[in-house]
This record gives C-alpha cells, structure tokens and sequence, in this order.
C-alpha cells in the first residue's frame, strides 16, 4: 500500500499554537490601555496621533515589500507594533505630517533596508523616533497638559529641581509623550504580555531596576526616575522587542542593566533630561556581542 | 513524594486518553512478516536460512560473530518466501528475511528457561540477553547486552528503568507497567546483576498514576528498587534528562550514562528480559500503540516483529476519513511514512495516524528571536543561533555552540512561533560537524 496521499515531513509532526502574527497582534493588544490613556488626557489629538502613525507604518511596509516583490505580510500585526509604540514616544502637540514621516523612517530604515521583520538590529519605532528628534528638535520637544503647554517633569527636575506629585506620575497625569504618562496603563498591558509568554521580563526589571538602585544611589529620588519619561514605556515595550533584544537569560540582564545605566547617566549627568531612547538604542548594537558571551553552558559541556 | 525533573522542556498535548485504559492485546498473527536484519545498532548480520527453509517461530535467521550486535528471530512458523532488500522505518536499507506463515505455529527456542535469578551469574544473563536479540525497545534499539557489559574501568551504580513515556499518543509503556509490573520488575532485577549495579530506580511520569501505583506494588518487596515520580514534561524520557531528574548528574557532552554509574532501560526492554529468562522466548513480539483520531479503534496491541505498518493499521479498524500523516513513533521524534508496506521493528512502539485536518502545512517566516527554543531546549543548546551556522556551513561555531549535543527532541521545532524546522536544521549541523571530523581522520 502506498498511499500518495500521505504527508512527509522530518519530526516533530505536531507544533505548538503560537505564531509570529500572533505573538504581534497581542502585543498590540496590550498597548490598548496606554492608547486608551493617551486619549483620556490628549483627547482627539491623541487618537489622530495613533491613527496616523500606525497607517504610515502599515503602507511603508507594504509599499517597501512591494517594491522588493516580496511577500506582502501586512497583516502579521508587526507594522501596526511599530506605528502604535512610535505614537506612544510622540508629544501630543506634534503636527501630523511629522507623525506620518517619522513612521515612515520607523519602517523604511527602521526594519525593511534590513530585510524586514526578524532582521532589524534597532528598535524601529526608536529609529523612527530618533530621526524625528534629530530633525524637529523644538516640535518634538513642546509639551501640553490639559491643552496647556508645559514642560515634562523629567525637565522641570532637570532645570529647576521641581519633582512631580507621583500619584500624578503613576497614573499619568503630567506632561509628556502620548504614552510615556500612564505607568499604570503600560503595566497592565504588560501584565498580559506576561501572562501569554509572549515578553520576557529580565530586561525590564533589569532596567527599571537599575535605574531604581543608581538613582538612589546618587541622591536622586528614585520613585520619580521610575514613573517619569520614557522608562516605563522603553523597558516594558521597546527594550523587550524580541528582534532587537538577546536571546539568552543571562543576556537579557544585561542588557536591561546596561540599559538602566545609561539612562542614569544621561539623565543625571547628560545634556538630556532624558536617555530611554538612547539607552535602548545603543544597547541593541551590543546584542550579538551579548548573545555570544552568554551563552549557557550546555548540559553535560565541560567549559 | 516529591515530584522530579529536569530544566526546560515543552508541555505538549499529550492525547494519551485515546488509548491509556485500552488492556494489551494480541494482534491477529500475520500471513507474512518481513523481518529487517538490521536491527539494531552496530554490524551487519549475516543470514543463517536460505529461500525455501522451513522456520519455526523463536528461530534464529541471522547473527554475527561482532560483539556489537542482536540476532533476530523467525515471530512465525512458515517458509521463507525470500530474501530482500527492504526500507527500515528509520528510512535506512536492510537485507530482511521474509516468511510466509504456516497454518500453526510451532515454538522453538535454544534459550533455556531459567525461574530464578539465583542460578544465573552476571555473564550468563548478558549472554541470554544478547541469544534473545534484545534491543533497547524505546526506539534506540542499542544492543541490550551491549549496554549492560560495564568496562573494567566504568563502575555502574544505577539502572534507571525508563517508564516516563513522554512522546504524546504513546501509552505502550503504561499498559506493560499496568498489566505486568511483575515481569518488569523481574527483568531490572535481571538487569541490575547483568550490570553489576546495587540500586534501580523506576522513573514514570506522574500522568501515569496507575502505573505508579502498579509498579510500586511490584516493587514494594524489594529495597534496592525505589519508583521515582516524575513531572510530566517532555522530553523527560530522554536519557539525559532522566538521569537529571532522578540522580541530579549530567552526563557529560559526547559521553555515556555510565560515565556517571548509570545504565539506562525502557521499561519494555525490561520486560523482553524477564520472558527471555523465564520463558526462553526471544524478542519476536513486543506492544505497541496504534492511536490518533485517524484511525477508527486506536488500541494497544501485542504484534509480531515484520508485521507490516499496513497490517496493523488494518487490525485498529483501518484509517478513519482522510488520513494526513502515518507516523512510526510519537508525534515529536517518529518518523513520517508514505509506503505502508514496510514491516515494524523491534523499536517500533507506536504507529500515529494524524487525520488530514490536522496536518498544517508550515510556512516558516523569519526567526524573530524570541528565544522559545532556547528557553525550551533540555540541552541547553541556542537552536536559533545553530540554523544560522547550519545555513551558512560554520562548522567551528556549529562545534563550539555544542551541536553535537542535541538530542533531536524537536522542543526546538516545537515551540517556535515562526514555525522554522529547527530540530530539522540541527541534524544537518551535526552532519556537517561529523562530515569533517571524517575527512580530518
């Protein structure tokens, strides 16, 4: 009996039910609560912000792999990542074409000169974000709380020592980018990324962690350096993007130590009131190096 | 009882509810069985009967004079139709014997019976083993004798009896230990003074309560055997990983169990040495479970070795609606089949019938480093980085990321969310690895 019919493949014949696009689109899902605060406290602004990103991001994509003729993968939810975090790195008041550009900058040199999702060694929203503040320092530095515009409270302690109240701080309510406001909705989502497996939570803790120690080390008040700026967003969201991120567990603390570190260096010491950008930035150059030294010794391995 | 294990690993779907409560039972007995000279791992047999030669079941047909090696025997009495060339379920070539059936089978063994362990020394038990062509039944199919001959300079502390039975569908193991937990155990104990070891450990994963409860009843007049319970977590049947959970030792990369005073057993095998020894029968039958939601009457039978795949298939009822995949084995390490004509093993313990509908055809998409599979790997390999290496014929990375250390589980393949073949990928780097290591000798 030989039956044509039959399917061979090498073992294993059976997989697990993950897969990439999913993997995507529930991260997606767990920046919800930070778009949805987002638009609590910068209204319409907020969402058109979100919309806008996320389009440009999506068509880059499509326009990139159509060009290449290569597979139009759209709608493995990982162009829509890149355009709902880059959103969430935005300040409120900035002029929609500059979203739209910044977008397309997050995709064209972000992820797809690389060749597209798996091969990009930066985070793509950072490489998006990175060019914006580059090229419109004043637009992409301009903030506004309840429609008036007001410093972040990373540049009131920076240039004129004031702290901000830190209930205000943990649930969002100060100047700053869209989503860089709410701890509380940035932890929740994350809480589900944590509860599907799909995040890993080294680097994070790892990062917020250090920043924690360091800052208290140095007289700083650590409560404010956790809940302000970007550290929240960057070591829940963007320093854990998988592609961008090691592989190994030992790796993954130091990365998100190395991160930490220099995120208090550049906000106590730096030019900038704030460094999560950087940190993660120029933490993903070091990636390979990491992966390689941190190998695990395999069982039985005699090193 | 504390619950063992060892690091990492994949909770699959384990599906043995299909066929665990369904009692062993007797196959009908083949018109024609084709029996593989091959095997076992180590040299070729040489053929003992011509075409034409009548055969009485328990016969010997082929032996060798190499130490590395197990004879095979006639499962039936009949004429030997021909000899031919034929492909073993693992995809290589053997000379095999093929023996039409008579009406009767008529039992013929040199083996002598033996009830008591007392009478026979070490040496003596190895011997019946290998007379018996006992292989490790788990798939392996390593010279049982082979296994259990400690060198002068290796001392043997353990046999760990492997009754965890992790691949998923499979539940031959379960029903041996269910139904015959004394003959089980009569085989460690064989085993135990073939290899010179003082204690004995039975390893079941703690899915299998029944088989826990049974053996340890088995046991139970016995200090030096002590039933150990493990997580169920595969691929807690991997030498390797039993050795971990049980003993806490790692056996060390390229080496044996034995190089940390362990011998490793199915629980199968086991039970092939106790009938070797108490009823002089050599390994001409084994269980085996035809299961998944491909076949009409998944069930647990009793089968000659050389009865066809087909054959089987036939007595469980035949397939049921479209069939997808036929897999000699379990879902995560058995091999994929398209003619069903090729006769089983003494290795072959289960046939898995995947319906059409659940065969996906994967896609892979680019690796995202999420790192599943090196969180998954009990090795602790980083199968991500190997397919890179694979790929591009990095062979110094291939050796120095430990390549040859992968135990081709599939945890790998498993887990990864971009659905890359990497178990698939590994075998090549190994290939590769192993490729220079020839041609620099």
């Amino acid at each position: 009996m030989n039956n044509e019919q039959l399917i061979v493949t090498s073992s294993p014949h059976i997989r697990a039910a993950d897969s990439v696009s999913k993997i995507m689109w529930s991260v997606v899902i767990s920046l919800i609560p930070a778009v949805f605060a987002a638009i609590y406290f910068f209204q319409a602004r907020a969402l058109s912000i979100v919309v806008v990103s996320v389009l440009g991001a999506v068509l880059t994509e499509y326009v990139f792999q159509k060009v290449r003729g290569k597979k139009i993968t759209i709608k493995d939810g990982s162009a829509v990542v890149t355009g709902v975090l880059l959103a969430l790195t935005l300040p409120p008041s900035i002029p929609l074409w500059t979203v739209l550009l910044g977008a397309v900058v997050s995709i064209g040199l972000g992820k797809q000169v690389f060749g597209g999702i798996g091969y990009n060694p930066f985070n793509p929203a950072l490489v998006g974000r990175a060019f914006l503040m580059a090229a419109y320092p004043v637009i992409m530095t301009t903030w506004t709380v309840d429609g008036v515009s007001s410093a972040t409270p990373l540049n009131n302690m920076k240039m004129q020592g004031i702290a901000a109240d830190t209930w205000n701080l943990f649930v969002g309510h100060v100047g700053g980018s869209l989503g860089e406001t709410s701890a509380l909705a940035l932890l929740l989502g994350f809480a589900f990324l944590l509860y599907k497996g799909y995040v890993n939570w080294r680097i994070p803790v790892g990062m917020v962690g250090t920043v924690f120690i360091f800052t208290l080390v140095f007289g700083a008040n650590p409560i404010f350096h956790l809940f302000a700026g970007g550290l929240m967003l960057g070591s829940l969201f963007m320093a854990t993007d998988m592609v961008s991120s090691p592989v190994t567990k030992n790796g993954r603390w130091i990365f998100g130590i190395g991160a930490g570190l220099i995120v208090v260096i550049i906000r106590l010491w730096g030019g900038y009131p704030e460094g999560v950008m950087y940190a993660i930035l120029l933490m993903n150059t070091t990636v390979p190096l990491i992966n390689r030294y941190t190998r695990p010794r395999s069982l039985g391995e005699v090193r | 009882m504390s619950i063992l294990s060892f690091k990492q690993g994949i909770h699959p779907e384990y599906n043995k509810e299909l066929t665990k409560d369904k009692p062993l039972k007797n196959a009908a007995r083949p018109e024609v069985v084709t029996i593989p000279l091959q095997q076992h791992i180590g040299a070729p047999l040489k053929t003992l009967v011509k075409k034409g030669d009548h055969v009485d079941m328990g016969q010997k047909l082929a032996d060798s004079d190499s130490f590395v090696c197990a004879p095979v025997h006639a499962s039936i009495t009949g004429t030997v139709k021909e000899i031919k060339k034929v492909v073993t379920p693992g995809g290589s070539r053997s000379d095999a014997v093929v023996i039409e059936a008579d009406d009767e089978d008529n039992f013929s063994s040199d083996l002598e019976k033996f009830a008591d362990l007392d009478e026979l020394s070490g040496e003596k038990i190895r011997k019946i083993i290998r007379e018996a062509g006992i292989v490790g039944m788990g798939g392996a199919m390593f010279p049982t004798h082979v296994k259990v001959s400690i060198p002068d300079d290796k001392n043997v502390e353990y046999v760990i009896l492997n009754g965890a039975e992790c691949e998923p569908y499979l539940t031959v193991d379960h029903r041996v230990m269910v139904e015959r937990p004394e003959t089980v155990v009569f085989g460690l104990k064989a085993l135990m003074k073939a290899a010179g070891a003082e204690k004995a450990f039975i390893g079941i994963e703690v899915n299998k309560p029944e088989a826990i409860a049974s053996m340890k009843d088995a046991a139970a007049d016995d200090e030096k055997i002590e039933v150990k319970e493990l997580e169920t977590k595969y691929p807690q049947g991997g030498e390797k990983m039993l050795i971990e959970s049980i003993l806490g030792r790692e056996v060390p990369a390229g080496g044996l169990p034995l190089d940390v005073g362990v011998v490793v057993n199915n629980t199968s095998t086991s039970a092939a040495v106790a009938d070797a020894i108490r009823k002089g029968k050599p390994l001409i039958e084994r269980a085996i479970t035809i299961t998944g939601r491909g076949v009409e009457k998944p069930q647990n039978l009793v089968y000659r070795i050389g009865t066809s795949i087909a054959d089987l298939i036939d007595q469980a009822g035949g397939f049921k609606g479209e069939p997808g995949k036929v897999i000699l084995g379990g879902p995560m390490m058995g091999f994929a089949q398209k003619d069903l004509d090729i006769p089983t093993v003494k290795g072959t313990s289960g046939i898995l019938i995947l319906p059409r509908e659940e065969v996906d055809a994967y896609e892979p998409s680019p690796c995202i480093n999420c790192a599943k599979c090196v969180d998954a790997c009990p090795m602790f390999l980083m199968p991500t980085q190997l397919v890179n290496y694979t790929k591009n014929d990095m062979v110094d990375e291939l050796e120095e990321y430990q390549v040859l250390s992968c135990i081709e589980c599939g945890s790998c393949s498993y887990v990864c969310p971009a659905k890359i073949p990497l178990v698939h990928y590994l075998r090549i780097g190994k290939g590769q690895v192993m490729a220079r290591r020839r041609k620099e000798q």
